[in-house]
């Protein structure tokens, strides 16, 4: 999950990483006040997880209350790159700012470990630095039982060439932004810039955390991190349901058994709608290993219930829990919803290959619903979703 | 031959008298499975019986592997408790501990994997988020459903459980050395390239079928790997085409990130390695089939 700049500040202040004063509003008038208590004049910055900000408009300066709600007026409601501005934080302005860093940790999927990034090239995307000069981004393994001690720091400082009369300090930032990634189960935390300003002092000036939805058993806290707002309404209801559901944009609605299959199943539709108009998968959705009636019919109501879908196609590897049972959980699940007076108008296409097969396949066939078609095969199962899908 | 587990593997489960090991404790018995004994500190010194089969319990890994000789634990801990399972597998230094369990924090996995890193690897992880490993007609530790395939001469290596089963089933014909399903999380134990060097080893393994998805560089790694390292022939799944950047699909590591991790650049990196890569799984099997059917 990954977080909007106000919210990895407030976390980032919380373990002691020094970052600017600053406050989050939703309306223009807001504006006003929050900058009184700045002292009369503010940075205002749209709240968009998205990069790119600055240029597109989305952070202004204003030197007066009064101005503060101008630049709020016009922030508010912006688009950024496909993302609308709900929020806008209103910061303390900095002192001079006289150089920009980058520092993170983030998880080395590669080679299994923790990483610290530092560079005295701030201020930019750091993709970038790593691309056009590698030199000047220091990238060194944190092992995730021994962490980032003060001594530590000044390794990954040294090792960043920090200039000497800031290394101490931003050794010191980078142990309290270790303790941020840990305390918070982070899975990345970044500072960019963080800022040498003029009294001298270091200074985290923005930022981005995302954190670990799996530690979410022990971080009772970051519930209030989810944004409601944002989410797709369909996969505000499905993650209600605890379905594991993203919603796409194509025609073709998927329901599957297992993340791979149902990966593969997007990829299997979208090769068959390359013959049939282009028509494309719709959402992705695992409903897991054993998957009951109830789960199925939660399924079904949600995918049913996206008007861009055209089509429906169950795509079930029995396994442990074998066809026989997927079948009689596909019939019940239709039925579950009749009672529910939600009405099936969409074409079904089921495929059931693995154990008891066809048994499963039999249940199907002698349940007769009008609107359920088997094919045996997953490509030829794909290949007639995506012909209904085209032909509606 | 098969690899990392056979049929003189003697298989604990750690976290067995909870449901779900209840469950999967008694397919595996049914499967011909050797389990010695579950683990649970509460209630060591009692017996489970799974259908006429009295299995021991025992306070701790380290105490079951002393009495009963075992050398494969398989875990089906709850997430907040898997970290201490593992590192009390680690401890006793137990060959091979598969991790069944999904949803694990990464801290906790990357803390047990540098655990296992300075403890010198002697515990082989599988997982976690995994679906296990079988050894057809011999052993099967994890949830692999036992019935679907029959042992042969292709070894499969799959970050997915359920399209390591739509393999085995579209290839039961042929059958398998050993199936693992090494995980879909971002921090996994046994990767893609342990178990390409062990079938490339095993004598009885004349095909090597890799399936991958989105997220990270494992499958760019094991395409290096392969051009450098295995003769036999292998062929190639890669799930996630359509996938969108920035959204998990399902698995925790399944997440394209900006320009990586994609599966078109999986793709391209085992194509370049002289794998054939199938663009369904059937056409995979197919492509494996063909294969094998020229030699």
């Amino acid at each position: 999950m990954d977080l909007f700049e106000y919210q990895a500040r407030d976390l980032f202040a919380k373990h002691g990483v020094p970052v600017l004063a600053g406050e989050v509003i939703d309306t223009p008038e807001a504006a006003r006040e929050a900058t009184e208590r700045l002292g009369g004049k503010s940075v205002v910055k749209a709240q968009v997880k998205v990069g790119g900000r600055g240029k597109a408009g989305g952070v202004k300066l204003a030197a007066t209350p009064d101005e503060a709600v101008a630049r709020a007026t016009d922030i508010l409601g912006m688009d950024i790159k496909g993302h609308t501005v709900h929020k806008v934080m209103i910061a303390e302005t900095a002192p001079e700012i006289l150089e920009e860093y980058y520092v993170s940790y983030l998880l080395d999927r590669t080679n299994r470990t923790f990483l610290a990034m530092a560079s005295v090239a701030g201020g930019m995307d750091i993709e970038q630095v790593a691309e056009e000069t590698p030199e000047k981004l220091a990238k060194v393994p944190v092992n995730a039982n021994e962490g980032v001690t003060i001594e530590k720091a000044r390794e990954i400082v040294a090792l960043a060439q920090f200039p000497a009369e800031v290394a101490e300090k931003v050794a010191e930032v980078l142990v309290t932004l270790w303790a941020t990634f840990i305390a918070e189960d982070a899975l990345l935390v970044e500072v960019n810039p963080l800022a040498k300003v003029a009294n001298g002092d270091v200074i985290a000036l923005d930022g981005k955390v995302s954190l670990d939805e799996n530690a979410e058993f022990r971080q009772p806290g970051h519930e209030e991190f989810v944004d409601h707002a944002a989410a797709n309404p369909l996969e505000a209801a499905a993650k209600a349901k605890n379905l594991n559901y993203v919603k796409l944009d194509g025609e073709v609605g998927i329901i599957g058994n297992g993340a791979g299959l149902v990966m593969s199943t997007l990829d299997v539709v979208a090769y068959a709608g390359e013959n049939h108009g282009g028509v494309k998968p719709a959402n992705f959705l695992d409903i897991g290993g054993g998957a009951s009636a109830a789960v199925m019919a939660n399924g079904l109501e949600i995918i049913l219930g996206d008007p861009d879908v055209k089509s429906v196609f169950v795509n079930v590897f029995g396994g442990i829990t074998a066809c026989d049972e997927v079948a009689n959980g596909i019939v019940q699940a239709l039925q579950l919803l009749a009672d529910r007076g939600e009405a099936v108008t969409k074409p079904l296409v089921v495929r059931l290959d693995g154990n008891n097969a066809e048994l499963g396949r039999k249940i199907l066939s002698d349940a007769n619903h009008p609107l359920v078609q088997r094919v045996d095969t997953m490509d030829g199962a794909a290949d007639k979703a995506a012909e209904l899908a085209a032909a509606k | 031959m098969a690899i990392f587990l056979n049929k003189d593997s003697k298989v604990i489960v750690q976290g067995m008298t909870g449901a779900t090991g209840m469950k999967h404790t008694k397919l595996m018995l049914a499967d011909g499975t050797n389990i010695v004994g579950g683990v649970n500190p509460r209630k060591a010194g009692t017996t489970v019986d799974f259908e006429g089969t009295e299995v021991p319990v025992f306070g701790s890994v380290a105490e079951a592997m002393e009495k009963t000789g075992a050398n494969v634990s398989v875990l089906f801990v709850p997430p907040a408790f898997a970290k201490a399972a593992v590192v009390e597998a680690i401890d006793a230094e137990i060959p091979l501990a598969v991790v069944i369990t999904e949803g694990i924090a990464v801290h906790d996995s990357a803390a047990f994997w540098a655990y296992a890193t300075a403890k010198g690897n002697k515990t082989r992880i599988i997982g976690p988020n995994c679906p296990g490993l079988i050894t057809p007609g011999q052993s099967n530790a994890g949830i692999i459903p036992g019935d679907i395939t029959k042992p042969g001469k292709i070894g499969l290596v799959s970050k997915s459980g359920t399209l390591t089963y739509q393999m085995m089933y579209e290839l039961r014909d042929i059958g398998f050395t050993s199936a693992v399903g090494i995980g879909g999380d971002p921090v996994i134990g046994t990767t893609h390239i342990d178990a390409l060097e062990a079938f490339e080893a095993d004598p009885d393994t004349e095909l090597i079928v890799m399936i991958g998805e989105i997220g990270g560089d494992a499958e760019e790694r094991a395409a290096d790997f392969i051009a450098k390292n295995v003769t036999k022939p292998v062929v190639g799944y890669v799930a996630g085409f359509t996938a969108p950047e920035g959204k998990t699909m399902g698995h925790a590591g399944a997440i394209v990130s900006g320009s990586s991790g994609t599966a078109q650049a999986k793709k391209e990196a085992l194509e370049a390695a002289g794998v054939k890569v199938g663009k369904t799984p059937t056409e995979t099997a197919k492509l494996a089939r063909e294969i094998l059917n020229a030699k």
